[in-house]
């Protein structure tokens, strides 16, 4: 094989890892809580700053700032679920769309009127390896290898502990879990801060490969959202497929066409995709 | 003494549509009370309004002194009462021990977990055989094992069953009053809901009719087997 290819596959596999970590994410607010998170991403974009911050300003050590970051946003999910979301619970599926894609704007807004539009970077330049021939970036290789230990320790949260399977019980029947002595309040709190979690996760992984700047969230939020309808929206198992799919018709469309054709390829196979099969890879 | 628990003239409904008219009943400690009646008499209605599904629109619901008229299901569940609802409702990508665990959702049941599910599985042996098996691929029979033996699990000081034989072959229907027999035997309380008028007269101590809404006869299981209107309606004689 043309070992461009080979290249373009693994750099595919290597961004398919964070896309599935964003994923699950706002699979699991969906299928628990039932409300799409549209301002998913700049819960991240906030993530990425709080990094930026403390290590480039503060000068905080790095694997503290991304603690202190993934620390901050859990709250920050947490928050938004009890400021935003709590309210309108019981309201039309549009007008939640409409009161988290509000968010989505004061979240932008909010950063541009504290850091300004500014490209900002942590100045770190970490090596770019090469394995007989084909170069493969050390941050994408830690961000992939990081992206799936936290998918692993969510599923082994979800599967084995106790909360974890009141989780996906009332993600199963939600009325239920209310007979069985269980009040969905904290059990959604506790979500959106898993959510939140994974999403300053996210936020520290791709900080170390892209500048952090207040629309950054537009970059990966859609194709998160993609993503998640593609695998079947609050399907976990087939959002994290999806994302690896997406990843590759990105990656190998880049290497034949340019870049934004790629995407625009990605796109095109979505839409077909939900034209064929519109509850998704693996929804009901 | 006062009864475990009270309904004083309760009426509910969903929007306009009124389906519980001011109905009253009793259930005594250690009783077997069943509510039997047609289609759409509003039985369900009635499960949901006493678990907290469904808030009533008036009237009193007091168990043990405590009134739960409004209360949130999760309260209701707190309070003692645990209901094994209509078509089973298990959780059905849990497995068999994933979906008991849930039923002991409740500080004082998840205390005492192993204690407890090692109860239901002496209960209903089958269940210890599919304990790793997930619920939604169960026979319908053993779902309404695993739906009764969840709601064991908080040891509720009473259990609500809502149509137990619904959906289920005759031959299973009959394993179904079985398990009534073996819980009651246990010394649950138990109010229990059902179209099979027949069948469980034979299980309950006592029984009210429930008709478009309102309880039209009370009686002991012996009086109402008796009666010209449950004879000629429901038991076909």
């Amino acid at each position: 094989m043309d070992i461009y290819l080979l290249e373009a596959i693994i750099n595919g596999l290597l961004l398919g890892g964070v896309l599935a970590l964003l994923s699950l994410g706002l699979n699991l607010i969906f299928g628990v809580i039932d409300v799409v998170w549209i301002c998913y991403a700049e819960v991240v974009m906030a993530a990425m700053y709080a990094v930026f911050w403390l290590y480039a300003e503060w000068h905080w050590p790095l694997l503290l700032a991304c603690v202190a970051a993934i620390a901050f946003a859990t709250v920050l999910g947490m928050l938004v679920h009890i400021i935003v979301i709590k309210p309108i619970l019981g309201s039309a599926p549009i007008n939640q769309l409409l009161a988290t894609g509000g968010l989505l704007f004061f979240l932008q807004s909010l950063a541009t009127l504290l850091f300004g539009t500014d490209f900002r970077n942590l100045g770190i330049r970490l090596p770019v390896l090469e394995l007989g021939g084909i170069f493969i970036s050390f941050s994408r290789l830690i961000a992939f290898g990081v992206a799936l230990i936290g998918a692993v320790g969510l599923y082994l949260f979800l599967a084995r502990t106790y909360l974890g399977t009141a989780i996906r019980a009332i993600a199963q029947d939600r009325e239920v879990m209310g007979l069985m002595g269980a009040n969905e309040r904290g059990i959604y709190i506790l979500t959106s801060a898993i959510g939140g979690g994974l999403a300053g996760l996210a936020a520290c992984l791709l900080v170390l490969q892209y500048d952090v700047h207040p629309f950054i969230g537009l970059t990966f939020g859609p194709i998160t959202f993609m993503v998640c309808v593609l695998g079947g929206l609050g399907n976990m198992i087939g959002g994290f497929i999806a994302a690896f799919v997406i990843s590759q018709i990105i990656a190998v469309g880049g290497y034949y066409f340019p870049i934004e054709a790629a995407e625009v390829l990605a796109f095109v196979f979505f839409i077909v995709m939900i034209l064929i099969r519109p509850q998704g890879f693996l929804g009901k | 003494m006062a009864a475990l628990l009270s309904l004083d003239g309760v009426n509910a409904g969903y929007g306009s549509f009124a389906a519980l008219f001011d109905v009253s009943l009793d259930v005594e400690h250690g009783e077997a009370v069943g509510v039997v009646g047609p289609n759409g008499a509003g039985k369900t209605t009635l499960m949901r309004v006493i678990s907290g599904l469904l808030p009533p629109r008036s009237g009193r619901i007091v168990l043990e002194g405590e009134s739960l008229a409004g209360a949130p299901a999760y309260r209701v569940a707190a309070a003692g009462i645990a209901h094994v609802p209509e078509n089973r409702r298990l959780f059905p990508r849990l497995t068999v021990e994933e979906n008991l665990r849930m039923g002991a959702y409740l500080p004082a049941a998840r205390r005492a977990f192993a204690e407890r599910v090692a109860w239901v599985y002496e209960l209903f042996p089958r269940l210890k055989e599919r304990r790793q098996q997930v619920a939604g691929t169960l026979s319908g029979g053993e779902q309404q094992m695993v739906a009764i033996g969840r709601a064991l699990m908080s040891k509720p000081k009473l259990l609500l069953m809502d149509e137990p034989s619904a959906g289920l072959a005759p031959l299973v229907v009959e394993q179904v009053f079985e398990l009534v027999k073996r819980i009651r035997a246990e010394g649950f309380t138990v109010l229990i809901v059902e179209q099979n008028v027949r069948q469980v007269l034979a299980v309950v101590d006592r029984a009210y009719l429930l008709e478009t809404g309102r309880i039209k006869l009370a009686g002991t299981s012996a009086a109402l087997k008796q009666n010209s209107v449950i004879q000629q309606s429901y038991l076909g004689l």
